[in-house]
């Protein structure tokens, strides 16, 4: 293995370890908006992390390309989407949680 | 156990699982989706069998009729579900009214 | 090498057990909801079954029509539902075990029937292999949809069309949304939609040599339709009529028109192999534009009409 293959796993694992802490707000956080918030920062920087340790390995910088379109298609959607339920459940008077 | 043996297992569950939910449930929407969860266990079950082959390339005639396959679940889906809503307009509830209790 | 094989049916286990976890959830949800939710996430995982089966193509397929397509057309089904049906309780289920145990059996019977299956059946693989050099394309299962078995393809937009007129007839069609559309939304569109369009057009070309073709392409197409109906632009005020029924019909009246001359020529959809390539692009134009019109009228789910008609 070389130092880019380390780099690479190492990448992943970062990427893998978000995916984890989003997915326990996702099911321990206490309501709709904070469950939101724990899914999207965590997923986005985690597929980001994945996508730098894949593009570590691909064989052509139109691979490179793809993969990167790939991550802004999930940025954008993500962002837009969290908004849209959010300003949804707002509108239908799901209440934020207060401690 | 191989792969091919493992999927096409998990694509008989599946099949006999929206079996069972078809024959149980009266929602008709409940029903559309025991059909549809019914067709990728067989669709599963096909892509299975596919892999069988002794090159690393799969089979692709069962490939290219599941695309088909998925394509017609989709368009049968839509008018299933446009005539679960005219019945539940008619009905005021989306089940198919049983006449021997009638 | 050993350690990479046992994680791989590891994770080959652990996927189908998830996809049946997530059938019988999705199946026997009190929350008719829920239960829509679960079914895209149910096809997510099916198209991740796909990839692991070694067939791309029937995973973007999955992906866009399975998931995503149908994922819409249930959520707006859902909604035209009175409200009061959509969280109903469940039947008595105490009376089925004589079903649960048929069930069994017959589940157990297809097991093992799958399982005394020779272990290796080539099935057709070796006369494709051997017949792609003439097919015009390089992605086999491009090759069987459009040319070695095209009169599947061509009966199949058959069905588009006939589910269709069927939703045609019966649909009805809904005042216009409540609430306007947030600049959100309209933000998110005006980026996907260029973007959208241009996934299906590479979808299409790669298709002859890649993972792809008119079906994907036709779906991410639609895709896009369905996301500007959901937007509020009125497509289906701008899409009527005459200009509908050309773009509905495109693609079957190519396929009818190529059988119908390949017919006189010399068999039913047996190309000419030198123009086989480019009569297979010509197939794949027409028919990705029909699929997407069609996908996204039986999401409309009532038929537009012209300000001419009356309603």
């Amino acid at each position: 293995m070389s130092a880019s293959d380390y780099l690479s796993v190492a990448l992943l694992i970062t990427g893998a370890v978000f995916f984890l802490a989003g997915t326990v707000g996702l099911l321990r956080f206490p309501d709709l908006y904070t469950r939101l918030h724990a899914l999207t920062k965590a997923d986005n920087v985690g597929l980001g992390l994945m996508i730098a340790g894949l593009a570590l390995q691909a064989e052509s910088w139109a691979v490179v390309g793809k993969l990167l379109l790939i991550w802004g298609l999930v940025l954008l959607a993500g962002a837009g989407v969290a908004h849209l339920i959010a300003s949804g459940a707002l509108k239908q008077g799901v209440r934020p949680w207060k401690k | 156990m191989n792969t091919a043996l493992l999927y096409s297992l998990v694509g008989i569950g599946l099949f006999s699982l929206g079996l069972y939910a078809l024959i149980v449930h009266a929602h008709l929407l409940r029903k559309i989706l025991a059909i549809n969860v019914m067709g990728s266990g067989v669709f599963l079950l096909l892509i299975a069998l596919a892999k069988r082959t002794a090159t690393p390339l799969p089979d692709a005639v069962p490939h290219a009729m599941v695309i088909t396959g998925i394509v017609v679940t989709v368009a049968a889906t839509a008018l299933a579900l446009t005539l679960m809503v005219r019945v539940a307009m008619e009905n005021h509830r989306a089940e198919l009214s049983d006449q021997s209790q009638e | 090498m050993e350690k990479v094989t046992l994680l791989i049916m590891l994770f080959d286990l652990l996927l189908g057990l998830g996809l049946l976890w997530l059938a019988w959830q999705l199946l026997e949800s009190r929350n008719l909801f829920k239960a829509v939710v679960l079914f895209v996430a149910f096809g997510l995982l099916m198209a991740l079954a796909w990839v692991r089966l070694d067939a791309p193509d029937v995973a973007l397929a999955e992906a866009a029509i399975g998931a995503g397509l149908t994922g819409a057309l249930l959520m707006a089904a859902l909604a035209k539902l009175p409200s009061r049906d959509k969280s109903e309780p469940l039947a008595d289920e105490k009376g089925h075990w004589l079903l649960r145990l048929a069930l069994l059996l017959v589940a157990a019977g297809l097991g093992y029937v799958v399982h005394s299956l020779p272990e290796s059946a080539p099935g057709l693989s070796a006369e494709i292999a051997n017949n792609l050099a003439s097919s015009g394309v390089n992605n086999p299962v491009t090759a069987v949809l459009l040319n070695f078995r095209g009169y599947d393809t061509l009966l199949e937009l058959m069905v588009l069309m006939l589910a269709l007129l069927g939703v045609w007839s019966l649909g009805i069609e809904r005042s216009t949304r409540e609430e306007p559309v947030g600049p959100v939304l309209t933000t998110l569109v005006q980026f996907l939609t260029p973007l959208l369009i241009l996934v299906a057009a590479y979808l299409l070309w790669a298709g002859a040599d890649a993972p792809g073709g008119a079906f994907q392409a036709g779906a991410v197409l639609a895709a896009a339709m369905v996301l500007l109906l959901l937007a509020g632009w009125p497509l289906q005020g701008l899409l009527t009529g005459v200009a509908l029924r050309l773009m509905l019909v495109a693609g079957p009246a190519t396929f009818v028109a190529l059988a119908g001359l390949t017919l006189l020529d010399a068999q039913l959809l047996a190309y000419p192999p030198q123009h086989a390539g480019k009569l297979i692009l010509l197939l794949e134009v027409a028919a990705t534009l029909s699929i997407a019109v069609t996908l996204a009228a039986l999401f409309l789910g009532y038929r537009p009409r012209t300000n001419k008609e009356p309603g």
